[in-house]
Formats: C-alpha cells, sequence, structure tokens
C-alpha cells in the first residue's frame, strides 16, 4: 500500500480550512504524500540565487523538500538544476556545499558529470582487455543526473521536478509577482552572508507563521515595542487565486501608547534602546509599506523587515523537523551606509534573531502539543472562515488560504 | 603566531607573558561565568565602549560575507541585546554552559593583545539531553584599561553551521 493510498484512511474535518487536524504535522504518510505532490509536484521551488554562481562552472547544492540537488552555471552562463543523485548507484556525489568545477565526480565508481549534470563518463566503459564494461548500447546521455526544470527571475532561481510546471510568473500570479518584482526589480544582488538553524517541527508550522499576522502583533515584544510590525498600523494579507502564496504588509508605528496598544501585553513603553542604529531604517522600496513578508509556496519565505532581506529556505527533514536556511543581501549598488544598516537589522532575524527567536521557540512547543495530540483539530477562525484578502491583521485568513490548497493538493477533499 | 616559550614583548614593563595569559584566561573565565550565570547587565562592562562583538557561522567568515547572528557595534548594542535576550524574547527556560579552553596569545603590542580560544556552549532544558549548542573558537582583541583586561573586539566564529532552534543568548 503506497502513501497515497493509506491517507485515504485519513478524513479531513468538516469545517475545512478552518480547522487543521494535527496528525499533518507527525504522520509519515502525509509527509511522504507532500513530498511526491508537493515537492516533486508541479510547483515552482526556490534553490538560490545567481548572485551565488556569478561564473561559468559555479555551483551550489540547494534542497527540495528533502531532495538534494545541484545548482549550476555552465560553460555557456546559462543556470541548470539536477539532482544530487549519481545515476549509477544512488550516491549523493556533489559533497561540497558550493565551488567551481567542471566536472562532478562521484566518489564511488567516478561516474562524471559535466556542469548541466550529463554524464560524460564511465571508468571501464568498454571492459579491460576485451573483458566486462558496459553493454555496447548504453548511451551516456540516457543516464544523467536528474534533470529539473529551471525558472530564474531577477537574480533568483527556482526548479521543479515536474516538467508540466507552469510559467513561474503564472505559478505566482500577478498579485505575488508584483510583491516579487517590488523587491527583485533586476537590481544586481550582493549575497551578505548565511544562517542556519533546525527547528524541530514540521515544515507547514514555519510556512503558517509567515501567513498569520495576528501572532506578530502579540507574541514579538521587539517589533511591537518599537513598532515595526503592529495592528494599529495600515497593514493587508494577500493571496494569489490559489491561496498558496501570501504577502503580509505592514507600515511602521510610534513607540506610543494608544486604544491598540494598550491591549497588547507585550507592549513595553518605556524599552528604550541605547543604540537606537540596531532598527533605524533608510526608505528603499516604492509604496508605503516597511514590511512585505511573502511565503511563495511550496519552500521559500521572501522577507524584507526595513532594511534586512533574505530567502528563507525551508528544508524539510522528515515530518518532525525542518532546516530553516537563510541568505541575507542587498544590491550591488547599495551604499556602504545602506549596507550597514542592512547588516545591523540582521540582529533581528534569524537563529539568534531578537524577533525570529519567538517563532523558532513557539514553533518547537506547536510540534510538542501537535504530535501527542494527532486527532485533535486546531481551530482557525480568527477573522471568520474567509480566505479573501484583509486590509488588517487580526485575521488568519493567509493560513486558511494555504489549507484550502493544500486539502485540495493532498486529495482530502475527495476522501472521507 | 606566537611561540610562547621565546619573550615577546610585555603589555607593559611590568607584566610577563605568562601572568598576561593568565589575565586573559581570567577574563575568559569571567566571561563565562557572567554569561552561565546569567549575569546579563554585567556582560557589557567587559568590553570598552567602541568595541565590536560577533557571533558569525564559519561559512560567512570563510567567504568574507558580513552577515553575524549576533552584530554588536557599540557597548550600547551589546546592552540591548543582552536586555533584548531577558525581557523580550519568549525562549524556553533553558542552562547554558560555555566552555572556553586552548587559549593562545597571537601577539601584543604595547597595550593591545591578539588572543584566540576555542569555545563549546551547551545548553540543559527541561526534558531533554543536554545538546552542544556550538562550537567554535574566538577571536579577540584585548585591551587594557585602567589595569583591568576588556575586549575591544570579540568575534566567535561558529563551525556549527545548523543551530539547533535557536541562540538566545551572547556566545
Amino acid at each position: 500500500m503506497d502513501a497515497i493510498t493509506r491517507l485515504q484512511s485519513r478524513t479531513w474535518p468538516a469545517e475545512g480550512a478552518a480547522r487543521v487536524p494535527f496528525w499533518v504535522y507527525s504522520d509519515q504518510n502525509v509527509y511522504d504524500c507532500e513530498q511526491e505532490r508537493i515537492f516533486s509536484g508541479p510547483n515552482w521551488s526556490y534553490v538560490a540565487l545567481e548572485a551565488e554562481i556569478p561564473n561559468p562552472f559555479d555551483f551550489i547544492r540547494a534542497n527540495i523538500g528533502d531532495k538534494p540537488v545541484v545548482v549550476t552555471r555552465d560553460g555557456n552562463g546559462s543556470v541548470n538544476v539536477f539532482a544530487n543523485h549519481c545515476a549509477h548507484r544512488g550516491v549523493v556525489f556533489c559533497r561540497h556545499a558550493r565551488g567551481n568545477t567542471k566536472r562532478f565526480i562521484c566518489p564511488y565508481h567516478q561516474w562524471t558529470y559535466d556542469s548541466t549534470g550529463m554524464l560524460v563518463g564511465v571508468p571501464f566503459r568498454r571492459g579491460y582487455r576485451g573483458k566486462g564494461g558496459m553493454d555496447p548500447a548504453f548511451k551516456l546521455q540516457e543516464h544523467g543526473a536528474e534533470a529539473l526544470k529551471v525558472a530564474v527571475r531577477h537574480g533568483v532561481i527556482f526548479a521543479s521536478f515536474d516538467f508540466s510546471v507552469p510559467p513561474l510568473e503564472d505559478f505566482l500570479g500577478p498579485k505575488m509577482l508584483s510583491y516579487f518584482d517590488r523587491l527583485f526589480d533586476g537590481r544586481e544582488l550582493e549575497v551578505l552572508g548565511y544562517m542556519r538553524q533546525r527547528i524541530p517541527c514540521n515544515w507547514k508550522f514555519m510556512f503558517e507563521n509567515i501567513k498569520d499576522p495576528y501572532h506578530a502583533t502579540i507574541l514579538h515584544v521587539f517589533l511591537i515595542t518599537f513598532g515595526l510590525f503592529r495592528l494599529d498600523q495600515r497593514s493587508a494579507v494577500e493571496m494569489d487565486e490559489t491561496g498558496r502564496h501570501a504577502a503580509l504588509l505592514s507600515r511602521r508605528g510610534e513607540q506610543v501608547l494608544n486604544e491598540a496598544t494598550l491591549e497588547m501585553e507585550n507592549f513595553r513603553q518605556n524599552l528604550k534602546l541605547n543604540d537606537p542604529r540596531l532598527i533605524e531604517p533608510a526608505r528603499e522600496f516604492p509604496g508605503d509599506a516597511t514590511v512585505v513578508m511573502q511565503t511563495i509556496f511550496p519552500n521559500v519565505i521572501i522577507q524584507q523587515q526595513s532594511n534586512t532581506l533574505a530567502m528563507r529556505q525551508l528544508v524539510t527533514r522528515g515530518p518532525r523537523a525542518f532546516d530553516l536556511n537563510w541568505t541575507f543581501f542587498g544590491f550591488k549598488s547599495d551604499t556602504p551606509d545602506l549596507r550597514q544598516r542592512r547588516i545591523r537589522q540582521a540582529n533581528l532575524m534569524g537563529p539568534a534573531g531578537l524577533v525570529s527567536v519567538d517563532d523558532s521557540e513557539v514553533l518547537a512547543l506547536s510540534q510538542e502539543g501537535a504530535e501527542v495530540y494527532p486527532d485533535t483539530d486546531s481551530v482557525l477562525e480568527m477573522g471568520g472562515r474567509s480566505t479573501a484578502d484583509t486590509d488588517h491583521m487580526i485575521t488568519e485568513a493567509g493560513v486558511r488560504a494555504f489549507y484550502k490548497h493544500y486539502i485540495h493538493v493532498m486529495g482530502f477533499d475527495h476522501v472521507g | 603566531m606566537l611561540d610562547e616559550t621565546k619573550p615577546q614583548a610585555p603589555a607593559s614593563p611590568t607584566v610577563s607573558l605568562q601572568e598576561l595569559h593568565f589575565e586573559i584566561e581570567r577574563l575568559n573565565s569571567e566571561y563565562a561565568h557572567i554569561l552561565d550565570n546569567e549575569r546579563y547587565e554585567e556582560f557589557p562592562e567587559l568590553f570598552v565602549e567602541d568595541c565590536l562583538y560577533r557571533v558569525v557561522p564559519h561559512e560567512n567568515h570563510l567567504l568574507g560575507l558580513p552577515i553575524a547572528v549576533i552584530h554588536c557595534e557599540s557597548r550600547g548594542m551589546i546592552k540591548d541585546r543582552v536586555y533584548a535576550a531577558r525581557e523580550s524574547t519568549m525562549a524556553e527556560p533553558r542552562t547554558l554552559r560555555h566552555f572556553i579552553s586552548n587559549v593562545r596569545i597571537l601577539d601584543v603590542v604595547d597595550d593591545a593583545i591578539r588572543a584566540d580560544a576555542n569555545v563549546l556552549m551547551v545548553q540543559t532544558m527541561i526534558n531533554r539531553m543536554t545538546e552542544i549548542v556550538l562550537s567554535g573558537f574566538y577571536l579577540d582583541r584585548i585591551v587594557r584599561v585602567n589595569g583591568r583586561f576588556l575586549f575591544k573586539e570579540r568575534l566567535c566564529i561558529y563551525d556549527s553551521l545548523l543551530l539547533p532552534t535557536s541562540l538566545i543568548a551572547p556566545v
């Protein structure tokens, strides 16, 4: 019985996306099905930035779901993505995180791939002194590393195992594409550095977290207090047509007591920074939003909080853990002052982030509670049961929209 | 790199290299003790006002990339960091313990000392085995101010690229 068949015994609650059964966060069959239908399905997964492989024969490793891939720039300057999985014995043949090479040589039997993933060499293919070797009918070109479909937009590289995936622009939809292009406007990117953490929780909890502005207005003392993200500011939650992608928008507010901040137990009027340079923003993007957090299904969160910009890539590690790989970047054209602001404001983010720590800690606690109560349901009714865009933050519409799509993709609307 | 068996210019005419080594060991022990006991208000006092304190993934260090998981450009920023660690961050309670060893003095120019050391930090939480948070090394610039040794610059470069869940306090 395969994972999908075993899933048939699972029934989604009748309330639909207003409920999430906790078994979705720990069931191995659900996880296996997600790998197949979502991560290896007709979706675009973020893999790398072009700025990470600027020169011919540069490469960098990435993951789509739990599958390792290699992202390369070949001799013609084109970007390729192929499975890091030797066609012979399955070895993860590219063992370096990044580098520059014309040949990838599998350590086991030295099957050799070029920078496009084509198999170009098999030792003793013709045998030795007339004995052994491969059948003369064996064709190298039929045994390359599995190639993925690639899309590059304004310096950002996406890939898909499923060649039936629609064009990236259609996959994002016009609204999400406009937020993507707001940040990636064609200027050349500069990678500023990496942060990595392993969080013991299901990947969906992370994705939901960035679609849930309700928590951000409550949990994050630092954001709330310094007005970096607060419900008394003009804000919005917007989705694409399917509900799988979302953007959270907010504007900076003042550190003052008002009707809204009075209700926030975590608002600290007296918290003052000794060195306010930590959060001093410089305006740099069109429009009045100072924060746009975009979730691109299924594996990346694009962060623009003030001047700190990052791709947060999710790598699944079984149903109970995922790695969050942060790639911080700026633009080649940044002034030294703006570049320094990005470096300072990165203090808010990542595994030690003054804001992000709250999330990673609470996500681990979510998993702890979810996996021991698999047969109970999470209630998602803040802001009603709608999955439409909102112009405020007291809503879980973004999370419901995600589950509306998830239920459909996973086939839970056909069972029970 | 400095061979400590050979005589070097001392930090001041009155301090020998052995004494200097002892002072740096003592500074590191004090540093670990303050953090392990959450005496965070004392932590910034181990730095001079105009200082640099960063906790950096090894890959960024090797690639020459500027991003750090903790980046403080002044004693004030360090104060904000430790205050936030205590007051504004929601984190599971835990005990942290720093093990600082293999201190080496790299060079000494007047009252400025370059040194390094290894560091291991472990955490203990309820319902969990004690676990390693990170393993790495410090690169330090230490100065003597009014007879007291303080950090002008401390970089903590950690090998463990994947941090377990989060890093809730300075290292």
